[in-house]
């Protein structure tokens, strides 16, 4: 008989959380909201956060965008440093006062926000409660756009064909793809094309992308030759993070395509064209 | 020395990174790879079509094994005292070199010359087809995967399908040359011809060794699925069965094994149950026919126990060995199974590898992922393979005399000059001002970005920051506003 894991701490067997039931959503568009650039966001793609705004705003609503927000603390999280990680997202909590629904411009960041701050503080019952509550109201954007504004768009654009391309953990935690799928559904004159492996990761992870760049290039490069075959003239998608990604090898590929963020091309889409004052 | 491999081993898991980059290069692999993964995911789904009914049978799964495995030392005194009465002798071992010394044991005591396998993973942790050519018995493997790549001297790269890697041409060359048979890339041919060399073996062999999939508690059983008959053989014909299998297989009851097996057959490979289900309660009785004289359960810890230790990381040991989570993920799917240099590869490989060798041994492993969660979306036992790897760049950054130590090898990859850096992230991050201050800078001076950003620069152009940022742009269109 081995004595070995009898010197293990009697602790509890996991289970796995309970699968979660279909979100339902609130009848009413609020009147303000919390929007959460995100870090990417903020350095790399601001009209896609500014987009954001002009949507939300089209929706009568309150666009609130506390100055002191940074990142929700994901990279740090994702590598392994959870007490910085937590350092971080408690400096966000503490901007988030009012019960005001939280919009994210990045799928992954509104996972974090709704999936991983339990984890972060398991060990602190009232901020537990906190992140409990924020989870409830946190919405990445295009979910809060079809399933809290309930928008509908009216496409003033010309006819075009575009791929999509959803964050593993916006698909995953949040049914993004779903989302995008049916706001772009909207738009008449845009159609959606399929992509190879369309929902295979595009090779980013955060800081795996320079940890680890000979597997995470290999994985990129597939993403944007499967784009490119698909014959799109447009890649659009809910996550700056992949879009970094992609656009970046886009570019030292030198292939013809670049990736908007979905606020920006529903924005750019769904404006009047305002003729010329002669 | 069963050590030689192992070493060897150690050596390539921890080079997983340049392990990667060579195989990357290899196109054929690469083709392989992506078509025969392809394959397995569109039978699992096929074989699972309902949503509901393959997520309860998950739920199921998962609270069957986390349930065995919180009572483990109980059902692993159960179950050893349920085989010894029914005349199975049951050996505990620590460490690799524990169960090899046991088999060889066995071996010499009955002065075996020749030992026939079922596919076993745990004797390939063990490396114990080298152990026992060292001490003079050969040992052939029967499964026609592991056969193939006992021919071509190779490892799995699978843990179901040890040949994925190689297509129909590589093995009609790769019998050309080592059994000179003519060529021919007929699969079924292919087949035929290995069978009939292996047909003798089972009769020549002293011995046949076994892995376990599911070991009862309750009734004392040891249940073995397969394909290809070879199972069947090796633990019938010779006098002699060992089975060897890691502490983690041990379920209450045989109803447990039911769902288990459901889920285990379709995740592989789509099936819903395999050709074989061997269930084996004791050696031959008098009154019987055939059936080996003397039948061994060797139980493997090797590092489980530290992870039972921990109730997050127990969970990996809730694994079935199904395969599905590796045949599921885009790193596993680019670089095959030899890259990880560990006998587990893929997500699975990732979680449990730093538990058998250490984390100084497997350093890249945790971090050799994007944390994409297609692992943990197929795995029937519902393991949170992603979170798992999260915890081990945790213990991986940690320092290595931080207290209590959870992992052998924490800290493997502490760097003070990175925790540094991240300590200067989160002070970035939470002092609005730094924040404000370093994103005026870098929106300013954007246009001096290096071109060259040490491994980002390998795929990608350089990123240049906008010219203003969201927080500048909001607060004055908010103002504007207001
Ligand atoms: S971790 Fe899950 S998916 Fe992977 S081999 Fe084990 S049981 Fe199968």
């Amino acid at each position: 008989m081995s004595h070995l894991y009898y010197n293990a701490a009697p602790q509890e067997t996991r289970v796995a959380k309970p699968r979660k039931a279909p979100r339902s959503y609130p009848t009413h568009k609020p009147a303000h909201i919390y929007l959460y650039g995100t870090c990417v966001v903020d350095l790399f793609f601001p009209e896609a956060g500014m987009d954001a705004i002009h949507l939300l705003e089209r929706e009568g609503i309150q666009v609130n965008f506390p100055q002191a927000q940074s990142c929700c603390g994901q990279p740090a999280y994702t590598s392994g440093y959870t007490q910085q990680a937590k350092d971080v997202a408690r400096s966000q909590l503490a901007l988030l006062t009012e019960d005001w629904p939280l919009v994210v411009c990045s799928g992954s960041c509104a996972g974090m926000f709704r999936e991983h701050y339990s984890d972060l503080f398991k060990d602190e019952p009232e901020t537990l409660a906190q992140v409990t509550a924020l989870a409830e109201r946190t919405y990445e954007l295009s979910e809060f756009l079809l399933k809290v504004c309930q928008v509908e768009l009216t496409d003033q654009g010309e006819a075009t064909q575009v791929a999509l391309h959803t964050s593993c953990s916006a698909r995953r935690e949040m049914n993004t793809h779903l989302h995008a799928r049916e706001l772009l559904n909207q738009l008449t004159q845009v159609e959606r094309l399929d992509h190879d492996h369309e929902s295979e990761c595009c090779g980013f992870g955060g800081t795996f992308s320079v940890r680890m760049p000979d597997i995470s290039g290999a994985m990129v490069a597939d993403k944007t030759q499967a784009l490119q075959k698909s014959g799109a003239q447009q890649v659009v998608s809910a996550d700056c993070g992949c879009l970094l990604n992609i656009n970046g090898a886009f570019e030292k590929q030198n292939i013809p395509l670049l990736g908007q963020h979905l606020a920006s091309f529903l924005w750019q889409r769904t404006q009047v064209k305002q003729e010329p004052n002669t | 020395m069963s050590s030689q491999r192992i070493h060897t081993l150690d050596v390539t898991a921890q080079n997983l990174k340049s392990n990667a980059r060579l195989s990357l290069k290899d196109q054929q692999l690469r083709t392989n790879m992506r078509s025969a993964m392809d394959s397995l995911i569109s039978k699992r789904l096929i074989s699972m079509p309902d949503e509901d009914e393959r997520e309860n049978l998950r739920e199921l799964g998962n609270k069957i094994k986390a349930s065995a495995l919180s009572q483990l030392p109980d059902l692993l005194e159960q179950l050893e005292s349920n085989l010894t009465k029914q005349g199975i002798q049951v050996h505990w071992a620590s460490t690799t070199e524990e169960a090899n010394a046991i088999v060889l044991n066995i071996a010499q005591a009955r002065n075996a010359k020749q030992v026939i396998k079922g596919k076993s993973m745990v004797s390939e942790e063990m490396a114990m087809n080298e152990h026992l050519t060292e001490h003079g018995i050969e040992a052939l493997e029967s499964d026609m995967g592991e056969y193939i790549i006992q021919l071509d001297n190779e490892k799995p790269t699978h843990i179901i399908m040890p040949a994925i890697h190689k297509n129909a041409q590589q093995v009609g060359k790769l019998f050309e040359s080592r059994l000179a048979l003519p060529y021919t890339d007929d699969v079924d041919s292919l087949i035929q011809s290995a069978r009939s060399i292996l047909r003798e073996k089972f009769f020549q062999a002293d011995i046949g060794i076994s892995g376990v999939n599911f070991a009862v508690a309750e009734t004392g059983t040891l249940l073995l699925v397969e394909n290809e008959g070879n199972g069947r053989m090796s633990t019938t014909v010779p006098p002699v069965h060992i089975a060897v299998t890691g502490i983690e297989k041990v379920v209450a009851n045989l109803q447990d094994t039911v769902p288990l097996l459901s889920l285990l057959t379709r995740s592989a490979l789509g099936q819903g149950i395999t050709t074989y289900v061997n269930m084996i309660s004791a050696p031959r009785q008098p009154d019987e026919l055939d059936g080996p004289e003397e039948v061994h359960l060797v139980l493997l810890d090797n590092g489980r126990s530290q992870a039972f230790a921990d109730s997050e990381l127990r969970q990996t040991l809730n694994c079935i060995r199904c395969g599905a989570c590796m045949n599921h993920c885009p790193v596993y799917t680019r670089i095959g199974g030899q890259a990880y240099g560990t006998v587990y590869p893929g997500p699975i490989g990732k979680i449990i590898s730093p538990h058998l060798l250490g984390l100084e041994n497997t350093p890249d492993h945790p971090s050799a992922s994007s944390l994409c969660g297609a692992c943990g979306e197929v795995c029937p036992v519902k393991i949170p393979i992603p979170a798992l790897l999260r915890r081990l760049r945790e213990e991986n950054v940690k320092s290595p005399k931080q207290q209590p130590q959870i992992m052998a090898g924490q800290g493997s990859r502490y760097s003070n000059k990175e925790a540094l850096l991240w300590k200067g992230w989160q002070a970035f991050n939470t002092k609005p001002l730094l924040y404000k201050t370093g994103t005026f800078l870098a929106t300013r001076l954007g246009q001096f970005t290096p071109s060259k950003l040490g491994a980002w620069t390998q795929n990608h152009s350089a990123p240049k920051p906008a010219k203003r940022s969201l927080h500048e742009l909001a607060k004055k269109h908010l103002e504007k506003k207001s």
